[in-house]
């Protein structure tokens, strides 16, 4: 309860803080990461996503602020007056450490960026919990022809969950079911997908930074071994199904289109399609030499 | 938002039991009249809607969930996203008759069962706040007039009985766990055992409403003076001034403002509050009003814990003849409901409070901002433990310092209850006023503050009992926990429940405790099996991560008492 409530009037409204020694001035509201130079400045996030408000529940970006008995996640604290923050510190790698570790023996990674090189950068070795480590594995969901749910992979980063919820689609489909490690993102008494309220915007599978949820195109390509990231092109270009105008980013690997994007930063979009921008790709490609 | 559900309509005990809480159906379908706005806002129902059917039923269907779905305008999913985050309630089919069976760690100590040794159809329970009368069991009969009985001694014969039908026997009086009952020298604990809790005539003639009176006169500047001048801090566990607490809300501008007496009992080790609302109902009544005067408070919520059923047929009785009496409700601008936990530790922090209360999971909240500028419903809220409130009415009266704390005592004491004592005992003294150790008993450890508090040896016995000697110590008073063990314990297995706890009841919401809690459980299953000494080090590699970065308390302490047992007490070395 130290903080103060006073909003700052000065003419800016611009708070100055020192972060790993250096001072920095930034608007009110601006969070710590962002002060940093935002994702990708060095500090790692997992569940902090383009366009989703981070929930802060993988823990991976924590940094020390002068004065707090814990740590604070970067990605959600906001910036204030004369706050000292130091992005690197004992307690800071070994907080990332231990998340990376925590993950890794628990989930898999493997589709997920970056792991390796922060796994190395924090000397994370998620092997040092045994082979009898409890983890999340399970067979992958597949109960629709347009998306596979891969829970294995699932690092409960929350975005999915707000995606279809109050943050982007209204649908609320899917929430956080039980509790502690068996905490997992369900349907109601898990029914199949087809059988709940989805609608196919597949807007989870955009937001999903592990590769737990997948186009089906995707997974049946990696299943045969033929899914090859360095032979694909990307596309953009304008849906052309109604007078919206979504911008599309169309993923093209030997002439076929594998699945459909939408930029992040898309004004129109923020990244959000329905089914059709989503799915309804079969038509651009039945060709008449295939039929 | 499009609902979808099965359209399979709920059992006529279903639907009784929704509609008791939510009311009748309108004839109408309201979603197309106002949008839904007016269904989505009783969402603080939907725990209640959960208890109703659960407590007729005996269990949560598909088709229930439906049927609340549909009442409330949310999504099945959501719903069920909430009814599974309860220990409490079942999404299976099950027996109407349920037996929870304690196996959490002061009646592991006084030879209670481990989760291994439970008959078929009986459940593991986590504290069950009765631990005075260790080993206890708590049984539930589902149906329309749903029964729910906490039974202490109980003994194995019993459990299995119970388990193939059988219900205990009521239990004894309130006034039984208070040893000390009668103690004219008592403040905080003064009217137990002299009157009837269930009588407001007796509350009055003993001078009951009278601090509420004189806070009248004080206004809400003047009460906040005087709690400040007491030197009240929380007695839950975090110790935070009372008076700062109450000041900051008082002068946020937002309205209205939310009080939540925080009931939600379940350190393990704790029964303070329980006793104290089963004997004093009517002391917490006034002792709330008088905070919502002071902060501003239109409206209050005792959130109890789910396995306390007298406390709440206590509560509820003296929430209804103090509105009678015209004391609580209409004119008086101040009302207080009663929300039942459904088994779930968590609930006990004080976001996770606000989020159950709400209807949604009870998963705390990233803090800032902190409950005094957005809390329960987003307003400013004030939250205080019971003990915290219970100390309210004597300081306004008297301006007395808040010098006296409640002791939870169980273990190999002669005489194990709830305690008040003026600070300054040390824990020697204190274990002297529960009678001692039992015969024959040797000093082995005390746990302190529960499990999330730490372990003391046989050396500590002149430690001084108030927050900061034990503090410098390493220790921590919490909760009031004061658990003796004696040679007969075995600590390796109270440490191996302590981590099972631990990871049963992390919400799953951050990794540090999600995962941490598991592979805490894992190395000292481990240790306690006998292997590698590596294992120490990966504990304290998990514990300090724990403690770092996990969202909330309980990530943040579910290593302490472990700690304390391998550096203190030498456990595993």
């Amino acid at each position: 309860m130290s903080r103060s409530t006073t909003p700052s009037h000065d003419a800016e409204s611009t708070v100055t803080l020192s972060i790993d020694g250096t001072d920095v001035s930034v608007p009110e509201g601006t969070t710590l990461l962002d002060a940093c130079g935002g994702k990708g400045c060095g500090i790692p996030t997992l569940c902090y996503g383009d366009t989703i408000t981070p929930k802060n529940a993988c823990r991976v970006c924590m940094v020390e602020v002068e004065g707090s008995r814990v740590l604070v996640p970067s990605c959600s604290r906001q910036a204030e007056q004369g706050m000292v923050v130091r992005t690197r510190s004992q307690r800071v790698d070994h907080a990332r450490k231990m998340v990376l570790e925590f993950l890794g023996s628990s989930v898999d990674l493997s589709l997920t960026d970056h792991i390796t090189e922060w796994n190395a950068e924090y000397g994370a070795d998620p092997g040092r919990y045994g082979a009898d480590a409890q983890t999340v594995a399970q067979p992958v969901k597949i109960d629709n022809d347009l998306y596979v749910r891969d829970y294995a992979k699932c690092i409960l980063c929350y975005q999915c969950v707000d995606a279809c919820g109050e943050q982007w689609q209204n649908s609320f489909v899917i929430d956080i079911a039980g509790r502690g490690f068996a905490a997992h993102v369900s349907t109601e008494n898990d029914v199949p997908l087809p059988d709940s309220a989805c609608v196919y915007c597949g807007n989870c599978i955009q937001v999903c930074p592990t590769g737990a949820l997948m186009f089906k195109t995707e997974h049946d390509m990696r299943e045969a071994g033929s899914w090859q990231p360095d032979h694909q092109t990307t596309t953009d270009t304008i849906c052309a199904f109604c007078g919206v105008g979504c911008n599309l980013t169309l993923h093209v690997q030997d002439n076929t289109i594998v699945k459909v994007s939408s930029p992040p930063d898309s004004p129109i979009t923020h990244g959000n399609l329905c089914i059709k921008g989503r799915f309804g790709f079969q038509h651009a490609q039945n060709r008449p030499d295939e039929t | 938002m499009d609902l979808k559900t099965r359209g399979e309509p709920p059992s006529a005990d279903e639907l009784a039991a929704v509609d008791a809480v939510l009311g009748a159906a309108p004839d109408r379908d309201l979603h197309d009249v106002t949008g839904g706005h007016s269904l989505r806002n009783r969402r603080h129902l939907l725990l209640p809607a959960l208890h109703a059917v659960n407590d007729r039923v005996g269990w949560i269907s598909q088709r229930a969930i439906d049927y609340i779905a549909e009442r409330l305008d949310a999504s099945p999913a959501e719903i069920y996203g909430v009814a599974s985050f309860y220990a409490l309630f079942s999404l299976t089919e099950r027996p109407a008759h349920q037996v929870h069976v304690c196996v959490d760690l002061a009646c592991r100590a006084n030879g209670g069962p481990a989760e291994g040794d439970l008959p078929a159809g009986a459940h593991a329970s986590p504290c069950l706040g009765a631990c005075e009368r260790a080993p206890a069991a708590f049984v539930i009969d589902a149906g329309a007039t749903p029964s729910q009985a906490v039974a202490g001694h109980v003994t194995a014969v019993q459990v299995r009985q119970w388990s193939d039908g059988d219900g205990p026997d009521p239990e004894a009086a309130p006034a039984a766990a208070v040893p000390q009952a009668g103690d004219r020298s008592l403040v905080l604990l003064a009217r137990v055992g002299r009157g009837d809790p269930l009588d407001l005539d007796g509350y009055i003639a003993d001078g009951g409403f009278r601090a509420l009176a004189k806070a009248r006169e004080l206004g809400p500047v003047g009460v906040i003076a005087a709690v400040d001048a007491s030197g009240l801090t929380g007695r839950g566990g975090a110790a935070f001034p009372t008076g700062r607490k109450w000041e900051a809300v008082r002068s946020q501008p937002a309205t209205p403002h939310y009080l939540v007496c925080n009931a939600d009992e379940s350190e393990p080790g704790t029964f303070k509050d329980r006793v104290l609302i089963e004997n004093d109902p009517y002391a917490l009544i006034e002792a709330m009003t008088i905070a919502a005067l002071a902060t501003d408070c239109a409206y209050g919520y005792i959130y109890l814990r789910g396995e306390y059923p007298r406390a709440f047929a206590t509560l509820l009785h003296a929430l209804t003849t103090s509105r009678d009496r015209g004391l609580l409700g209409g004119e008086t601008g101040f009302d207080i409901a009663v929300v039942k936990g459904a088994g779930a530790y968590i609930c006990g922090e004080e976001t996770a409070i606000f989020n159950s209360i709400e209807g949604y999971r009870g998963e705390p909240r990233n803090k800032p901002p902190f409950p005094f500028e957005v809390g329960l419903f987003g307003q400013p809220t004030v939250v205080n433990n019971v003990e915290t409130l219970i100390n309210i009415p004597s300081i306004v009266l008297d301006g007395r310092p808040a010098n006296r704390r409640l002791f939870c005592l169980s273990g190999a004491v002669k005489v194990p209850g709830v305690y008040e004592t003026e600070l300054g005992l040390t824990l020697g003294e204190l274990i002297e006023l529960a009678g001692g150790l039992r015969d024959g008993s040797e000093l082995q450890a005390v746990l302190l503050g529960g499990a999330a508090g730490g372990f003391a040896g046989p050396a500590d016995l002149d430690l001084v009992l108030d927050q900061d000697s034990t503090r410098a110590a390493g220790l921590t008073l919490g909760s009031g926990v004061v658990m003796v063990h004696d040679q007969s314990v075995d600590l390796i297995d109270q440490l191996t429940r302590i981590a099972a706890f631990f990871r049963d009841e992390s919400c799953g919401q951050c990794v540090p405790c999600r995962v941490g809690t598991v592979r805490q459980e894992e190395a000292i299953e481990r240790l306690a099996a006998g292997a590698s000494t590596g294992d120490l080090d990966l504990l304290r590699d998990i514990g300090q991560a724990m403690k770092d970065a996990s969202i909330c308390g309980l990530g943040q302490t579910a290593h302490n008492a472990i700690e304390t047992a391998i550096v203190r007490l030498g456990v595993f070395s």
